[in-house]
């Protein structure tokens, strides 16, 4: 699956680093594996499209946007998602 | 099978779907708000069941709502009972003969992930598409004969919330009631890599020798065991050791050679669910900003959104005061109404008095609160039905990390508010079991809706009616107070907990948004009236067998002599009957707080339910009051306003009201709470510590409040 996203210039940036509105493709999950799964089938997969939609008020969770929906998730997991975004 | 047989059996149908794809208002719609709401065996999975009605078939449709799930692959109880209920796992639940898979249509794609997971299990499945009208909003047209064929089942586009769509479900349901054909062909929507396959394959054909009679099952069943490392721990005597040991070492010949075995299914799922989306979606206009999403700008906004939610908890307390003082006043005024119109209709004597005193003022003195606990879970509903439930988890996450706690753990703390039991039951969203655990422990500190009647009488009776700044009223104020320090006491203790007893790392929040929706009026008042019946009920079988037993103990023994001596000296009986003799063992602990033998008879009378605080009081001092000449109902605030020390202090000073609501604020004092716990918990160990722990820091600072507010002078 890794293989099918096409190399870049750009670095692969955690997702918690974006600024809102800021749209990239997920190029790696570094969740260790026992705690991937429900992101994983919520749809946040290697190749998948995100936009960062917003911070909580507080700085945290994060809010994103994922196959049409909104989900959010911390800035603890957000970190370890790195995402290629589109230029 | 024969046909005729099956004529009579009904035909059963399992409804199931994500969170949010709107099965509960499809549900309401073709059950007609007439389910029957249950329990799952040996656990508090809410099982929701009804007939549909608007059938010309003689053959009744039971309908069976499943909780909503993500997943095949579960990660909570309540996702677990939709798999064992599909995987036929359930002894109490026979197989189903249909399943509807609720699809939201403006959210297809993460939707058709769960739904080919249901369809190749292959039951007969027909996909339900919901909020067609969404979709259709936001820029969406869907080809619902592309997906049908696609899928390879009937599909029914419908708008639940209209009833749009429904007719055509209900004669499609019409026909199936006398169908008798034979079952689909299992179907697969993952194409899956060759090695991950090949073991697939290998283990299906084990299933298929080792459980023939799931046969048909097999390989969805395979695929589900292989990719995930839950089901084989928690089904540990459903499955024989030989599929164990096959699973373990299939996953290591996987990993050996490169493969994720636990993104595989997934990632091949996906795809073909990303696949027939888009082949069947026309977008009409380019997706632009939805009504949600400009109603998120605003409610999650860095300050508006805090606003906002400090406004809507404010306004939502501040109406429990104001809303629902007319109709308390009136069910007030009945009460009292009866109760005269009983002692004046009967002859006087003990069972005028117990009829009177005992059972008309004592329950009647619960169910004047009814109004505010309408109120309460009125909100409470409007804030679920809308989505804003899951902003609040959203907004409040930060602060309940700090105690190492989830945003979810915010929505069972908020439920809470109305009643412990649908909070305990509300942590079964809760994935970590440690999280859940403390969860449970905290959730019976947040003020629930009994102890609403004691703070409410006692803020009358002991809080000046002033007003602060010109718009707050002193009353109000102390009862947000009392909330605040019960979510305080919650938060504390969850920290507590987090670092001692229960110390694990914290497990990641993955939280749905989902688009804001307009509640149905009808449900939200279903919801409340549902909710406050179990208070009422309480009301007419728990606090009127207490009330009864507690005018027994008020009333005897008898003072010695003459039976007009009672009435002479009604403190005097009161002193000497059971109840006051239980008072004034355990005054020696209250004298420390402030309370005298009277409040610990109240105390010991509502150690099973708080309300009966409340009632306790006005049989208390009713019955003392009777001859003082007092109307048999006296206002209850009143009454204890005038209530005197021996040496003349009042008893009921603002200093004593505080106190008296902090020792309530923390005390455990429910035992629906401590069964619903034992139940959840599933052992005595965790209800018999809530128990201590809470009645001991009930005590502790009880007892700093009221020597700290002697010390500071105030009284």
């Amino acid at each position: 699956m890794k293989s099918t996203v096409p190399e870049s210039v750009t670095p692969p940036r955690p997702l918690s680093s974006l600024t809102p509105g800021t749209r990239g493709v997920v190029v790696e999950i570094r969740i260790p594996a026992e705690h991937r799964s429900r992101l994983l089938e919520m749809g946040v997969l290697v190749g998948t499209p995100i936009e960062l939609v917003r911070f909580a008020p507080l700085g945290d969770p994060v809010e994103i946007k994922v196959r049409g929906y909104h989900l959010s998730l911390r800035k603890h997991e957000a970190d370890l998602v790195l995402l290629r975004v589109n230029s | 099978m024969a046909i005729a047989s099956k004529a009579a059996s009904p035909l059963r149908v399992v409804l199931t779907g994500n969170p949010n794809c709107g099965k509960t208002t499809l549900f309401n719609s073709l059950t007609g708000l007439r389910a029957r709401v249950g329990n799952y065996a040996g656990v508090t999975v809410e099982r929701k069941e009804g007939t549909i009605l608007g059938l010309t078939s003689q053959r009744p449709v039971r309908l069976l709502d499943l909780p909503g799930t993500y997943s095949l692959s579960p990660q909570s109880p309540d996702e677990q009972i939709a798999r064992d209920v599909l995987f036929v796992q359930l002894p109490e639940v026979p197989e189903p003969d249909l399943v509807l898979v609720v699809v939201d249509a403006s959210n297809l794609q993460r939707n058709l992930y769960y739904a080919t997971q249901v369809i190749e299990l292959g039951h007969p499945t027909w996909v339900v598409l919901n909020m067609v009208d969404v979709a259709r909003e936001n820029g969406l047209e869907l080809n619902v004969p592309s997906l049908s064929a696609a899928l390879g089942i009937p599909v029914f586009p419908i708008v639940a919330s209209t009833g749009e769509g429904l007719p055509a479900l209900r004669t499609a349901l019409d026909h199936e009631t006398h169908r008798a054909g034979p079952l689909p062909e299992p179907r697969s929507f993952t194409e899956l890599t060759e090695s991950f396959g090949k073991e697939a394959e290998s283990i299906e054909s084990l299933l298929e020798t080792e459980l023939p009679e799931r046969k048909r099952l097999a390989m969805a069943e395979a695929v589900l065991l292989l990719s995930d490392d839950r089901v084989l721990n928690t089904h540990a005597g459903k499955y024989p050791e030989t599929i164990a040991f096959a699973i373990a070492a299939a996953r290591n010949r996987l990993e050996a050679a490169g493969v994720d075995w636990r993104s595989a299914a997934i990632e091949a799922r996906y795809a073909r669910a990303a696949a027939i989306q888009m082949a069947v979606t026309t977008e009409t206009s380019p997706p632009g900003e939805t009504l949600s999403d400009r109603l998120d700008r605003v409610l999650t906004h860095r300050v508006w959104g805090l606003l906002i939610f400090v406004l809507i908890m404010g306004l939502m307390f501040q109406s429990l005061f104001t809303f629902a003082e007319l109709p308390k006043s009136w069910l007030e005024a009945g009460v009292n109404a009866l109760s005269s119109w009983v002692e004046s209709s009967l002859p006087p004597g003990d069972f005028t008095s117990l009829l009177s005193s005992g059972i008309i003022q004592g329950v009647g003195s619960v169910i004047t609160f009814l109004p505010q606990i309408c109120f309460l879970f009125l909100f409470l509903s409007v804030l679920e039905d809308t989505g804003y439930m899951a902003r609040a988890a959203f907004l409040m996450d930060r602060l309940m990390s700090r105690v190492g706690l989830h945003g979810k753990s915010f929505i069972p703390m908020l439920s809470s508010f109305a009643c412990a039991i649908p909070g305990l039951m509300a942590t079964r969203t809760i994935d970590s079991p440690k999280d859940r655990l403390v969860t449970m422990l905290i959730a019976p500190l947040m003020s629930c809706s009994a102890r609403l009647p004691v703070y409410t009488v006692l803020i009358a009776a002991c809080i000046p009616t002033r007003r602060l700044f010109g718009i707050f009223g002193l009353p109000g104020l102390t009862l947000l107070g009392m909330y605040l320090l019960g979510i305080a006491g919650a938060l504390g203790m969850a920290w507590v907990f987090k670092r001692t007893l229960l110390r694990g790392e914290p497990s990641p929040m993955i939280l749905e948004l989902p688009p804001y929706k307009r509640p149905s009026l009808l449900v939200l008042f279903r919801h409340m009236w549902e909710r406050s019946r179990l208070f009422l009920r309480r009301a007419g079988t728990v606090i009127l067998a207490i009330n009864i037993l507690l005018w027994f103990l008020v009333s005897y023994p008898k003072i010695s002599g003459s039976p007009a001596a009672e009435t002479d000296r009604p403190t005097d009986q009161m002193r000497q009957s059971f109840a006051g003799r239980a008072g004034r063992f355990i005054e020696p602990v209250l004298i420390p707080l402030g309370f005298d033998w009277k409040i610990g008879i109240g105390i010991i009378a509502s150690f099973a339910a708080r309300e009966v605080f409340v009632s306790t009081l006005s049989v208390v001092y009713n019955v003392e009051n009777e001859k003082a000449g007092s109307p048999s109902v006296a206002n209850l605030a009143n009454t204890l306003k005038a209530e005197k020390w021996p040496d003349g202090r009042p008893v009921y000073t603002p200093l004593t009201g505080i106190t008296l609501m902090v020792f309530y604020v923390f005390a455990l004092q429910c035992v629906s709470t401590v069964v619903v716990m034992r139940r959840e918990s599933n052992s005595w160990k965790w209800p018999l510590f809530q128990l201590a722990y809470m009645t001991g820091l009930a005590w502790v600072l009880a007892f700093l409040t009221y020597q700290l507010g002697r010390a500071c002078g105030w009284n």
